[in-house]
């Protein structure tokens, strides 16, 4: 042993994977540096927005009286969006509400209350700090180095984000295929409290989450969101990086096409766009989690790879708060028994992949490989707005009957049977 | 909504911009080699690289949003791009 460690634990990131690590670790008497870029924590953090709550009720048992929250979500709309048509599934529930399901957040308010009950807790914050690398002796992670600083701990948690590159310095990431990143570029739009209500048939602190395919990205892998706020829409979208250059697409012309759409532009009639951001999405969901653990070193959140993304509902910030659960738990079960090596440490990987969370990540491990095919991303909408068109649009010709409509459409579009069958069955296994 | 370009939405961000450290350069000789500044032109939601009048690739660092997408699409060595040093750079107000 050389110099003694100034901490028992290093947190790297002050987002919410770092947040809860470093609460729970303090929580439990340790010693915590939670060290953040930022000037204060959030501000450079951005998500679309919609925080499945329940995981961080569990560390913050008064989240949702505490934390400032935006709206909570009771209705879920998902949007096929066509040139010249939409349709939309429109779900509603009271079950969502109570117990309270999912809430909108925007992370610039948020996280700078996650850290501040880190504080209350013993952890010392070190904003405006940008750790440059992490030092080593021996080959084990002995802290961090920050400009001329130095400090040092038993335990580093790389909670850096998805560019992690104190993963990366420590060996445990290397370059990322491209279809394993999504690029969200996204705006924050106000809009008058009593008019957002009024437009989306709001009550109270209720919420609504759109999540669209199709049209919205111009054929590019991923898809378009729309998230209430409390006087204010979250609105964007998420674009695979290999299609994106494939494709070679603008990706600021893609968002502008996604918000002057005839089936978005009216939603946002009358706002002011107050804010205009992007950041990086992990994509690969299971195969994009690498090696979690090192000697002195774990790895949470989208540092991790942690994000699944099932076309439906895009979840990165759960995960986050179930591995920093997770790492927190095996790296003070390390502490006590004296062993922060790579063995030591090896019960997180374990803890993430039993948690809720980690047996999500197994359940939707093919959705990726499901979400490239091209044909979810026009034709399906295509297809299914085309049979509506002929069931809704009287034009003097003879009725039909649905199911021969159908099939006279699916004979126009470039769907074939085979691949319905074959896209419904891998759909119905990936998801 | 009232129709905005780039460059008003940047202007309705907050940043901290670093005078003195610029946190991206471009190798211009390995860009023009490899062709991959049109992708970084395209790739960048801020405009943040542009195309020069000698065929190099202009860098305006100081709209940067951060996100990495640039460098995780730049052939290896093209880009020199690290996170802005400490307290400097975007300061998102919404998220
Ligand atoms: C457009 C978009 C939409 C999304 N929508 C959703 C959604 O609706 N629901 C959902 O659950 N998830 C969503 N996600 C994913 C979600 O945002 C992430 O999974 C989540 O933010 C990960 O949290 P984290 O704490 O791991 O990382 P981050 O929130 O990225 O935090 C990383 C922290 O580390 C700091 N940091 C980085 N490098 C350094 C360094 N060298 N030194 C010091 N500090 C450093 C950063 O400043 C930051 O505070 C979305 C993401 C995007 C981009
Ligand atoms: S990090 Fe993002 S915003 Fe900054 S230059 Fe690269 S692509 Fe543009």
């Amino acid at each position: 042993m050389t110099a003694e460690p100034d901490f028992d634990v290093v947190v790297v990131g002050a987002g919410i994977a770092g947040c809860v690590t470093a609460y729970r670790l303090a929580q439990a008497g340790r010693s915590v540096a939670l060290v953040e870029r930022g000037a204060v924590p959030g501000s450079k953090n951005l998500s679309g927005g919609v925080l499945y709550s329940r995981g961080l009720e569990e560390v913050f048992p008064d989240l949702l009286e505490r934390a400032p929250i935006e709206r909570r979500i009771t209705r879920n709309y998902l949007q096929l969006l066509n040139a010249e048509s939409a349709v939309g599934i429109d779900y509603q529930d009271r079950r969502l509400a109570e117990p309270v399901n999912a809430v909108t957040v925007l992370r610039a308010r948020f996280d700078p209350w996650l850290a501040e009950q880190c504080e209350e807790a013993g952890a010392d914050l070190l904003s405006g700090v940008r750790v440059d690398e992490v030092l080593r002796e021996d080959g084990r992670v002995v802290g961090v180095r920050a400009g001329e600083d130095e400090l040092r701990a038993h335990v580093v948690v790389a909670a850096d984000g998805v560019n992690s590159f104190v993963a990366r310095g420590a060996g445990l990431r290397g370059r990322e295929p491209l279809h394993h990143l999504a690029l969200g570029v996204k705006a924050v739009v106000a809009l008058p409290e009593e008019r957002l209500r009024e437009r989306f048939h709001l009550t109270g602190d209720e919420g609504v989450a759109y999540a669209v395919v199709g049209d919205c990205t111009r054929g590019v892998g991923g898809g378009g969101f729309l998230y209430t706020n409390r006087a204010s829409l979250s609105v964007g979208v998420v674009l695979r990086l290999d299609d994106l250059v494939a494709k070679r697409e603008d990706s600021a012309a893609v968002f502008d096409h996604f918000l002057a759409h005839p089936f978005v532009a009216p939603l946002l009639e009358g706002g002011e766009v107050v804010e205009y951001g992007s950041h990086l999405v992990a994509e690969g969901g299971l195969a994009m989690l690498g090696e979690v653990v090192t000697d002195g070193m774990v790895v949470v959140g989208d540092a991790a790879g942690l994000t699944i993304n099932t076309g439906l509902t895009v979840r990165g910030m759960d995960l986050a708060v179930a591995s920093g659960v997770a790492a927190a738990s095996a790296v003070g079960q390390a502490l006590d028994t004296g062993d922060t090596s790579r063995d030591g440490l090896a019960g997180y990987r374990r803890e993430l992949l039993d948690s809720t969370a980690g047996r999500d990540l197994q359940t939707y491990a093919k959705a990726p490989a499901f979400l490239e095919r091209e044909r979810m991303y026009h034709d399906y909408g295509a297809l299914l707005g085309d049979v509506l068109h002929r069931v809704y649009d009287h034009d003097l010709t003879p009725r039909r009957h649905l199911l021969d409509v159908a099939r006279a459409e699916l004979r126009r579009s470039p769907v074939r049977v085979r691949d319905l069958v074959r896209d419904g069955l891998a759909g119905v296994r990936a998801l | 909504m009232r129709t905005t370009s780039i460059p008003d939405r940047l202007a309705a961000n907050s940043y901290v911009t670093d005078e003195e450290q610029p946190h991206i350069r471009v190798d211009q000789e390995l860009a023009r080699r490899t062709g991959c500044g049109d992708r970084l032109i395209a790739v960048c939601p801020a405009k943040v690289y542009t195309r020069e009048a000698d065929g190099t690739v202009g860098v305006e660092h100081a709209a940067c949003l951060e996100c990495g997408a640039c460098f995780a699409v730049a052939d290896p060595g093209v880009l020199e791009w690290t996170y802005p040093r400490g307290g400097f750079g975007i300061a998102f107000r919404e998220g």
